[in-house]
């Protein structure tokens, strides 16, 4: 088998899902780190197993992301993306994270928080953009008019790359010397790098509601380029809320007050406005990619109200530093980022020999499994918060360790929920790749497999 | 609609690019000069990465909540650099024990003291004004 022979977009998906089932599995552990302080102190420690895990769970999105880019490539350009460049731009993402968790695993750091390799392993992250950017540009330069998701894919390429190169401005001795701007690009990076990779989801997002409702007017309309835009300014701008107490320029801050947030309404909105619009068979039709979408949908709302509050600075001194921030950054990504690269996956391993229907009972149950965990663990993270805001804000201070010691019952709800979500993103996850390998992997060994002795040529052509 | 469309994307772009160059040219526009020994602050913070202190601590309440923010442990009463070397070395009941070499652990304090110059990360150091924003007391 070559796996030239491979559906890029598939292989991509299939290779993110690998990597969401590690990141869970790694999260599972580094939440017992909270429960059971001693547990694997001495070994591999919450100091590898964070990283494990935010590493993991990064590369599910960006390769989830890049193999969205692929599969919808394949229905919307008459120029395929090519497989050559696809298989190297895979093969890069391989060798990096390959040396990634090599590092982790023998403790030799050295990046930067969310990127906490040795910098030499974002060599070939950098590679397998400028790739993935090349082989993009190649098949779209034939379309004439892009729908906003071609827009919003092609923006989120592009910011990823820069910002991901900006990344390690840290390198040079001028950007380290002088503390307070090195950590004010810090969070500029990762602000930015949030929104890149957003922008490739949304877009994937319009794309399968253009898909599923069969309105292919939806991707060109006034409405979904005004998000586009406002997304793209937020992408820009919108920073600045991480780093309100950084003693920073005061247009930093004012920037990323006035500018954040906004575009979850918009989207929103034009969530609510699409969801109405699909009919029942189509919904029944395109199950449980209706489903994910839906979920996310749910999950915008509740983040929305959450970045809403989090984000005037009067409120955002009780949330910085606590689990408030940790319940927004899960509830995002496993809300929204996840549940849409679900929907993806679903939408994309559907075909002839693997259909998920309605009849499934065991993929309903990891659904609402996966649902009502994150819901749990989204409360836990943020009564967790709360109580440690309500600390750091106090005028007489209990030492941290006897705060810490204090959310313990929440930290074991967080764990349990954690488990739980686990199991059913990973019933999830198991559908998906057995799916993958009798449809997509054996489909193409058929192919390669040499014929029976009883078949001959003049047999084929009867 | 495709004009427009590029034309607000290009004018998006440069206005991001204007506005990063004059966050990375923040100490030449200020004449913000490096601080005293900042060469040494700045190799402590490649110890602060090498160890990978971010995963559990915090700097300006960004990083890890599994232990305390030590933006201004340089100087916090009952703390200090001493504190800091004996924590280090021995560890907590969270925290495992790390062997810093001599130079790695007066690098780190080197970044540790140049971190609390830098100002104060309690959040209760500061007023909310009437637009909502936060500002130092």
């Amino acid at each position: 088998m070559s796996f030239k022979q491979l559906n890029s977009g598939k292989l991509f998906l299939a290779s993110s899902l690998v990597m969401l089932f590690f990141g869970l599995i790694m999260g599972s552990l580094a939440s017992l780190s909270y429960v059971l302080p001693n547990y694997l102190k001495d070994t591999i420690g919450f100091v590898s197993l964070r990283p494990m895990h935010v590493s993991s769970v990064l590369f599910w999105i960006i390769l989830g992301a890049s193999g969205c880019i692929y599969s919808g490539l394949e229905y919307v350009s008459e120029q395929k993306p090519s497989k050559t460049l696809a298989t190297i731009q895979w093969a890069l993402w391989l060798v990096a994270i390959v040396g990634i968790f090599y590092s982790y695993f023998t403790k030799q750091f050295g990046g930067r928080e969310y990127w906490e390799f040795n910098p030499i392993w974002a060599l070939p992250i950098i590679g397998a953009w400028v790739v993935f950017l090349f082989n993009f540009f190649r098949c779209t330069r034939v379309l004439k008019k892009w729908p906003v998701y071609m827009w919003m894919w092609m923006t989120g390429m592009i910011f990823f790359l820069f910002t991901f190169i900006e990344n390690y401005l840290w390198v040079f001795p001028y950007f380290r010397t002088h503390f307070i701007t090195d950590m004010t690009i810090q969070w500029k990076v990762n602000g930015s790098l949030v929104g890149s990779w957003n922008q490739i989801i949304y877009g994937t997002a319009f794309f399968l509601m253009d898909r599923i409702s069969g309105n292919k007017k939806a991707g060109f309309s006034k409405l979904a380029f005004g998000m586009y835009f406002l997304g793209l300014f937020n992408l820009m701008f919108n920073w600045g809320h991480h780093i309100y107490t950084l003693p920073t320029l005061p247009y930093v801050r004012y920037m990323g007050y006035g500018v954040s947030m906004t575009e979850w309404i918009i989207f929103a909105r034009i969530f609510y406005t699409w969801r109405v619009s699909v009919s029942d068979v189509q919904k029944h039709y395109h199950y449980f990619p209706f489903r994910f979408l839906f979920a996310a949908d749910a999950w915008v709302f509740f983040n929305l109200g959450q970045a809403l509050l989090m984000s005037i600075p009067a409120i955002n001194i009780y949330t910085h530093g606590t689990h408030v921030t940790v319940a927004h950054a899960m509830g995002t990504t496993i809300g929204i980022n996840s549940m849409i690269l679900l929907a993806a996956c679903f939408e994309f391993f559907s075909g002839k020999c693997s259909s998920f229907n309605k009849a499934n009972v065991g993929l309903s149950i990891a659904f609402w499994g996966a649902q009502v965990s994150l819901f749990a663990f989204w409360i836990a993270l943020n009564a967790a918060g709360i109580k440690k805001g309500i600390w750091q804000m106090a005028s007489v201070q209990i030492p941290y360790g006897k705060m810490m010691q204090s959310l313990h019952p929440y930290f074991v709800v967080f764990a349990i929920a954690g488990f739980f979500l686990l199991i059913s993103i990973t019933i999830l996850v198991f559908v998906l790749l057995r799916s993958y390998v009798r449809c997509e992997l054996r489909s193409v060994n058929e192919i390669n497999a040499p014929l029976p002795n009883s078949i001959t040529s003049s047999t084929i052509k009867l | 609609m495709k004009i427009k469309v590029k034309l607000i994307f290009a004018l998006l772009c440069v206005a991001f690019v204007i506005y990063s160059l004059s966050i990375y040219l923040v100490p030449i526009r200020k004449h913000l000069n490096s601080a005293p020994n900042a060469t040494l602050a700045s190799k402590g913070r490649l110890v602060w990465q090498d160890y990978n202190c971010e995963s559990c601590h915090q700097l300006y309440g960004l990083g890890g909540y599994m232990g305390p923010d030590l933006t201004n442990i340089y100087s916090c009463k009952g703390k200090g650099p001493i504190y800091i070397k004996a924590l280090v070395k021995s560890g907590t009941g969270l925290m495992p024990p790390f062997h810093l070499t001599e130079e790695e652990e007066t690098n780190l304090l080197h970044f540790l003291r140049s971190t609390d110059e830098s100002g104060s990360a309690d959040p209760r150091n500061f007023t909310i004004n009437a637009l909502g924003m936060i500002e130092k007391k």
